[in-house]
This record gives C-alpha cells, structure tokens and sequence, in this order.
C-alpha cells in the first residue's frame, strides 16, 4: 500500500501525466519543473521510488508540496535551471509549462542540459479546433487545452507541433519519442508529423541532446 | 532592574535546565586562534531522546533569544520565544522528537560570555572575552552533543542567526546531521545589516556607563545604549505595513502632540517599552559580541567564495524558508542559498511565505511555516527511518 504523503493516494493522477511517468525508469533522478501540487512528483516518488525535485513558480503550489514532504523549491523554469550541473538528471520534466516561459528556446536548451533526457509536453496551437475556432469566429481559440481568454492566459509563446519539431532541429535536439493527446485522453504515437499536427490537442515529447 | 543580570555566575547556574562544562580535557579552538576551556554551556530540553538517539532536534537562537525556547522565560515570565513551534502535536513535536536548544557562546544565559568571572582575574571578562563567530558556536554545539552521546541530530533549524547555525551545521559536520531548516536566514550577512548593528554597538559604547566595556566591575549598566540599540534593532525586525497596521500615527493616551520629545506617538512608547525590558534580560557586551559573530558570518568566504562549496556532495536535507515582508533576511538571501544548493545538487525545498510581519513572522504564528515544517519533517523523519524506529 502506498503512503498516503501527498494526499493523492488512490486517486488516478491525469491521463497525460500518467503517460508521462510512464516513461520514466523507475529509481531514477527526476527534475520536475512547474510542478504544480506535485501530483506527478508524489506518484513517481511513491510509485517508481525515484529521486524527485520540483520547481513551482505559485506560492500555494510550493507550500503544498513541502507540507506534503516533496523537495519542491519556489522557482521559475527561465531563471532557476542554469545552477543545476549538467547531467544533473536521469529526466528533467517540463510538462504543459514550455508555451509560459519567457524564453522557451533557453528553457529547452538548459532541459536537456541538465537532464539526461528531458519529457516536454504542451498544447498544440495546430490542432484542428483551434483552427477552426481561428477560421469561424476569429477570435482567439479557447479550447480544453486551452481553457484561458486571451486576456487571462499566461500561455505567451504557443507553437504548433511543427514549430516546435522545427526548434528541436534547430537546436539539435534528438526526439527519441513523439506522441499526441487527442480528444477524450486518447493517446497516438506520432507516426506522421503533419497529421499529429492537424489531429493532437497536446503534444508529448521525449527528448535528448545529440552528443557531439 | 535587571534580574538576571544582578545574579552572579553562581546564581545563573541555578536557572532551570541544564549547565555541563565543555572542553576540559580538549579545549575549543576558536576562529580568532584562542583556545577555550573548559567553558560552561547551558541549554535547555523538551520531549524525551529516544534508546537509539536518533530523534533529536537542536534549535538554535537567535541573536537575543535563549535556550528557554518553549517554557516561561525565568527572567521576562514570557512564553517561551518558540513556544508556538515546539511542544507535543506541534510541528516541532515533543511526543515525536527530542528539543535540544543551547545558551550560544558569549551568550548570558549561563553559557561563557563577557559576564562571566575570568578566572585568571577573578572579575568578569568584559572585552577580554575572546571573540566568537557562528562556527564556534557550532563547534561547541557539537561538543554538547557529543557529550550527549548523540552521534547524528536529525534536525538543526533556527530563525535569523538561528539559521546561519544551521546551515553552519550541514557545512561543518554534514555527518552528523540529517536535514537542516534555516528560517529567514542568510549565508552571509549583508552591508545593510552590518550597518545596522554598527549602530547597536555605538550606542552601547557611547553610554558613559559602559565604561569601556567594565561596566559589571563598576556596579554600572550601559542601559540607556542597549535600549537604544535594541529600540533600532526592534525596527527592523518588523515591516512597514506591520508597524502601520499596529499603531498608525496613534498618540499615546493623549487627545493631541504635546509640542515637546515626550513619546507623544504610540509606536515611540512602543519602542521605548521594548528598549526598557530588553535591558532587564539581555548583557551590553554580549550583544556587542554577538552581533559580531553574525557580521563575522560568511559562508562562501570559507570556500574560496563559492558558496556551493561549502555544501559539495552533500547528503543533508535542506529547507529553506523566506517571508515575503522581511527586508532585513530577505528572500534574495535565501534564493541565493538554494541556488548554490542546486548547483551542489543538495535535495532542497524552499518555500517563501506571505505575511506582513516582517523579519519576526518566524517568532509569529504562521499557520503556513507550521504546515511546512511540519510536511518536510515527517518526509525527513521518514526518509531517515524515524517512524519505522519508533513503532
């Protein structure tokens, strides 16, 4: 029976961050960044007995955490990973945080620095419905994945899936595996990057940097 | 008067608690190259030390507490300064955990201060007195425990200076301690705060009564400079927003300003109460000495200046904790700890709490600081085995 620590106990943690610690070995070093109440953390530390630390930017968040006996320091993912050794990590996971960073394109860089490999997950601004909100009424999409009016959302860099395959290019990153969230929690491996694109309401990745 | 400070060093063996003398067969190597012993320590206990010695949990004070941490205060008759953290079902639980809080040296508490008798002379030391830093205090802590028979504290934690022992602690013997809570602390201490307790000590030394630091074998006090001193101390230990929401421009039992330097406002009768009972508990040279030690305080110093070095390959727990109002330990402070831990890989929580209280809100009731420290004990207790031991 596991220890109810984090008060999660029993409950099914959510379907992308299953699929999240899914992927992950179990016993391993693991950096969960913007962690919110550590959901994820207190399922891989109990669950898959991994060494686990948190960064959460909220207050509330943070002081959760803590009073749950998670290592979770208050932080932010643009400024508090450049400490961190390289390697730091068996996995660093940034999961629905990317699109609200300042600077995703560091914030990806210092991932897979720090991390061994990195998990990255976020909504994907191709999806169809989004464009087809963009199409009918013209105004900014508000979706499941997207839940927030443009005034109140602290999504500030939203990419498509292709964007983002494009920066990972670009900054030579290797995608060791790509999946797509669809409507209902369905789970695709993405076989076809223009059709993940056009069908995934999120994207899944797992990542590592090229040696040299 | 003072109570405690007319005792002599006999009396003050007579507080309650406990008064062992260290360093008699190896004296203490301090920072500043003297030798000290034997020396006495007193401190203070609460909950019990479980068969194997594993459970126990050594606060330290801070600058002007002491080690009646959780008990009337046998001077002041006050509660304990942390009476709100320590006791059975509180976070510092005294069912579950044993409390171990020592009189600092250069304290006067009991502990080998400026007022004790030098032998040497047979009158108090006064500024002959050697100079102590935050690592000596941590040294003789060590020794308290050794002589304890405690092989590994499970916790060390303190609020302010309280802090820097703590984090000295994981420092100077991360063998000899699971995890550590500094609480409003800091690594070093900043200009700003070296500035303010250069203030402190001038007042106590341009006091006529201080007599160049002689004042206890002239039958004096410098009361009038430690009131000051602390009346300025007491300033920044609070927040702006909390001395407005206290006082305001209230007057003092008067319907108007008296045109005259009476405390017409209620903040200035508010100040100079905390001045005049201050002096009642607290020595002069001892607050000279350990506003010294804190300014002393510097953590990377001692590492080359890179203050994950102090902390390299660490196995100790850390949770670090910031209050959002305090500008004297303010939460940069702390942030720059946990980045220096990052970078030493250290497992580290740090949580900064919302209030308007100021410096003081770790002396204060925060539901929040509860449920944190209470969360990160039981992870640490855990983790440490604690609970298996105990059932």
């Amino acid at each position: 029976m596991p220890l109810d620590r984090a008060g999660f106990t029993d409950q099914p943690i959510r379907v992308d961050l299953q699929v999240i610690a899914d992927m992950i070995q179990p016993g391993s070093r693991v950096l969960d960044i913007g962690c919110g109440d550590g959901a994820l953390l207190d399922y891989l530390v109990n669950f898959k007995q991994v060494d686990g630390r948190g960064i959460e930017l909220s207050q509330k968040g943070v002081n959760a955490c803590v009073g749950h006996g998670l290592s979770v320091i208050q932080g932010d993912a643009d400024t508090d990973l450049k400490d961190y050794p390289s390697g730091a990590f068996d996995y660093a996971v940034l999961s629905q945080t990317l699109q609200a960073t300042r600077d995703p394109r560091m914030v990806l860089e210092q991932l897979v620095r720090i991390g061994r490999r990195a998990v990255v997950s976020f909504p994907n601004f191709g999806c169809w419905k989004v464009r087809v909100h963009l199409m009918r009424w013209g105004t900014m999409p508000v979706t499941m994945a997207l839940p927030e009016k443009w005034y109140a959302t602290p999504n500030i860099h939203l990419c498509t899936i292709l964007d983002f395959v494009e920066l990972c290019r670009e900054l030579d990153i290797f995608i060791e595996r790509g999946m797509v969230f669809m409507a209902g929690g369905r789970v695709r491996p993405i076989h076809s990057k223009r059709v993940a694109n056009f069908t995934g309401e999120q994207g899944l990745f797992l990542l590592q940097r090229r040696t040299k | 008067m003072s109570a405690v400070l007319k005792m002599p060093p006999s009396a003050r063996a007579n507080l309650p608690g406990h008064r062992v003398l260290l360093g008699t067969e190896r004296k203490l190597r301090l920072d500043c190259g003297l030798d000290l012993g034997p020396f006495a320590l007193a401190y203070q206990t609460y909950g019990r030390l479980n068969a194997a010695k594993t459970n126990c949990i050594l606060v330290c004070h801070a600058l002007t507490g002491d080690q009646f941490v959780a008990e009337e205060h046998p001077v002041t008759g006050k509660a304990g300064w942390w009476a709100t953290m320590v006791g059975p079902g509180r976070p510092l639980d005294t069912n579950k955990y044993f409390i171990l809080c020592a009189n600092v040296l250069s304290g006067c508490m009991g502990t080998a201060g400026p007022m004790e008798i030098d032998p040497a002379t047979g009158r108090p030391y006064g500024l002959n007195f050697p100079v102590i830093t935050v690592a000596d205090m941590v040294r003789s802590q060590k020794m308290l425990i050794d002589h304890l028979g405690i092989r590994k504290l499970f916790c060390a934690t303190g609020g302010s200076m309280g802090g820097m022992q703590a984090l000295q602690w994981a420092s100077s013997y991360p063998d000899n301690v699971s995890c550590v809570v500094p609480i409003a602390s800091a690594a070093r201490h900043s200009a700003q705060n070296i500035a303010f307790h250069e203030v402190g000590r001038q007042a106590i030394m341009a006091d006529p009564d201080w007599c160049g630091g002689d004042y206890l074998s002239q039958g004096k006090r410098p009361h009038r400079g430690l009131a000051v001193a602390r009346m300025a101390a007491h300033i920044t230990y609070l927040s702006e927003a909390a001395l407005h929401r206290k006082f305001g421009r209230a007057l003092q039992d008067r319907a108007n300003v008296t045109y005259g330097f009476d405390a017409d406002f209620q903040v200035e009768s508010y100040l100079r109460y905390q001045g005049s009972t201050f002096v009642d508990r607290f020595d002069a040279n001892s607050y000279l000495y350990i506003t010294r030690a804190m300014d002393y305080f510097d953590l990377a110093a001692e590492h080359g200046g890179v203050l994950a070095n102090a902390f390299k390959d660490t196995k100790v727990r850390f949770c670090l904790v910031s209050f959002t109002s305090d500008w004297l330990f303010p939460t940069k402070e702390s942030r720059a700890i946990v980045h220096a831990l990052n970078a030493a890989m250290a497992n580290v929580s740090f949580v900064e709490i919302e209030t308007d209280k100021g410096h003081d809100a770790f002396l204060l009731d925060e539901p929040e600081l509860d449920k944190v420290l209470t969360g990160f004990l039981d992870g640490c207790a855990e983790h440490a085995g604690l609970n298996d031991r105990k059932a």
